[in-house]
């Protein structure tokens, strides 16, 4: 109990926001998502999708995102999912990550030297993951629950959703697992819980008009075990890809409707 | 005289000609008051106007983007000027419509800080103003 | 090297006496302040152009967001009408986008 208020004074908890004063955020998110700079990464994106590139000079146009070689349409909504050719769970950038090893013949340290960008040079993952995400517009996230890794992939993210540990003892729930809670004006998602879960996987990856840059599932899990003094998770790692599945499958259902824009 | 500030002057005497390319109101935009700012564009003492409307959300997530729409049904409205009296320079935009625009404009703005947003019309020769509290804030963990 | 833009006009209001063209415009621009410590660069004019004729000119400063968007309206309109969107900065660099009127 005494650890709870500890916690709640590290991150300045408080009580969820007033009615009127969330009616009024959310004004400000719709207002900023009909009219934002979203549209621009995915039609780079798009362009890279298209690119010849790596010793074997071929594009990703015959990427298999799960729905088939080249398929884009719904392909964002139904990932992370089992990849029988990797043997793995795989999100999209670490499905990308294979495409562009195995199609394009890029080196995995070439490939990933730049994984997350900044505002004046956004990654090629970041552009590719706006332009693929684009065309789930409408789909309903379904991400892979029938394969025993697949399973598995879900009980280690939500082991890992819920494990304190790091220089701070915290976990993902310290602050995504209690109702009513907030950091300065956002209000926190209890993210175990599928009606918070939904509208939040509906809208990744995003346009963050904070810092100007599009930010990507991995980026999003990378930054919060910053934030919790966790050592850096390796990109397109287990852990992270779990963490992904854990949350995409609480979220299930939810037509998705991003690439979003947020704060 | 270093290099560095050689390079530096000859920037200097290079960028003068290209803004005389287009028009813009480098007093206004460079007032450091509503006030100046107002008195830049041609506009001291509005009247106030209930025909200018602002529609922007009442608080702003973040202060790097603050959407607002602005729309005049003033007859005979040629411009639209943004003042945001809070910001270190409050001037953000002066819009001029020719014949076949209509006052309307819906733009993204930095806010430094809660602030007033004046929005002033130009119509018939006359000025018009309406204003509008913006509250910005700052949410989530910094990430 | 200027970032690319992207353009959607579309008509509104069918057939009415109110009808209007909307024009949406995004520009990939990192419209930095004074306060950045970095240096100043930002869009300053805009010109928009409706089957060549200049319909709006703008003028703006660094106040506004990072890869601006705006919304214009213009009267009446028809499908296929070009609008052409422009913008000029501090450094002297341009671009500018044309779409037809969906």
């Amino acid at each position: 109990m005494r650890f709870g208020f500890f916690l709640c004074a590290i991150l300045s908890c408080a009580p969820a926001l007033a009615q009127d004063t969330k009616k009024e955020i959310q004004k400000y998110q719709q207002m900023i998502a009909d009219g934002s700079p979203v549209e621009l990464f995915e039609l780079e994106g798009e362009a890279l999708w298209k690119k010849a590139q790596g010793p074997n000079n071929v594009s990703l146009e015959k990427c298999d995102l799960g729905q088939g070689a080249g398929v884009l349409k719904g392909a964002y909504a139904r990932l992370p999912r089992y990849f029988k050719d990797a043997d793995r769970v795989m999100d999209l950038e670490t499905r990308l990550l294979h495409c562009m090893t195995t199609l394009q013949g890029r080196s995995r340290e070439e490939a990933t030297k730049r994984v997350f960008g900044n505002e004046n040079q956004p990654s090629e993952m970041e552009y590719l993951s706006a332009w693929v995400a684009s065309q789930s517009r409408g789909v309903k996230l379904a991400a892979g629950t029938s394969h025993p890794k697949e399973k598995e992939a879900f009980a280690l993210g939500r082991a890992l959703f819920f494990h304190r540990a790091g220089a701070w003892d915290m976990s993902c729930a310290s602050c995504h697992g209690e109702d009513n809670k907030r950091i300065r004006m956002q209000d926190l998602p209890v993210l175990y819980k599928p009606q918070a879960a939904r509208p939040i996987m509906a809208t990744w990856p995003a346009y963050r008009v904070s810092n100007s840059q599009f930010k990507t599932m991995q980026w999003r899990i990378n930054d919060c075990y910053r934030q919790m003094r966790y050592p850096e998770p390796k990109f397109a790692s287990d852990a992270t890809i779990a963490l992904n599945t854990f949350l995409t499958v609480t979220a299930a259902g939810e037509p998705y409707r991003g690439p979003g824009t947020k704060r | 005289m270093t290099r560095r500030s050689l390079l530096a002057v000859l920037g200097l005497l290079l960028a003068k000609p290209l803004s005389v390319l287009a028009a813009w109101n480098e007093q206004a935009f460079g007032a450091k008051t509503t006030a100046d700012a107002l008195k830049g564009i041609g506009a001291s003492a509005p009247s106030p106007s209930k025909d200018i409307v602002i529609d922007a959300p009442q608080i702003a997530e973040n202060g790097a983007v603050v959407p607002i729409e602005i729309s005049s049904s003033i007859p005979g409205t040629s411009a639209i000027a943004v003042v945001i009296e809070k910001n270190p320079f409050p001037l953000a935009g002066r819009f001029e419509f020719k014949e076949g625009a209509l006052p309307f404009v819906k733009l993204n703005v930095k806010m430094g800080e809660t602030s007033d947003v004046r929005v002033v019309a130009f119509a018939g020769g006359k000025q018009f103003s309406a204003t509008r509290e913006i509250k910005v804030t700052i949410g989530g963990c910094g990430g | 090297m200027a970032g690319p833009m992207k353009m959607r006009a579309t008509l509104a209001g069918g057939g009415t006496a109110a009808a209007h063209t909307d024009v949406r415009v995004l520009m990939t621009h990192p419209m930095t302040t004074a306060q950045s410590g970095q240096a100043l660069h930002f869009i300053q004019n805009i010109t928009v152009k409706q089957n060549g004729k200049t319909v709006i000119e703008a003028e703006i400063s660094q106040a506004v967001s990072r890869n601006p968007v705006f919304s214009f309206r213009l009267k009446g309109g028809a499908k296929g009408d070009k609008i052409e969107v422009s913008w000029l900065d501090n450094k002297g660099e341009t671009n500018k986008i044309e779409t037809a009127v969906a």
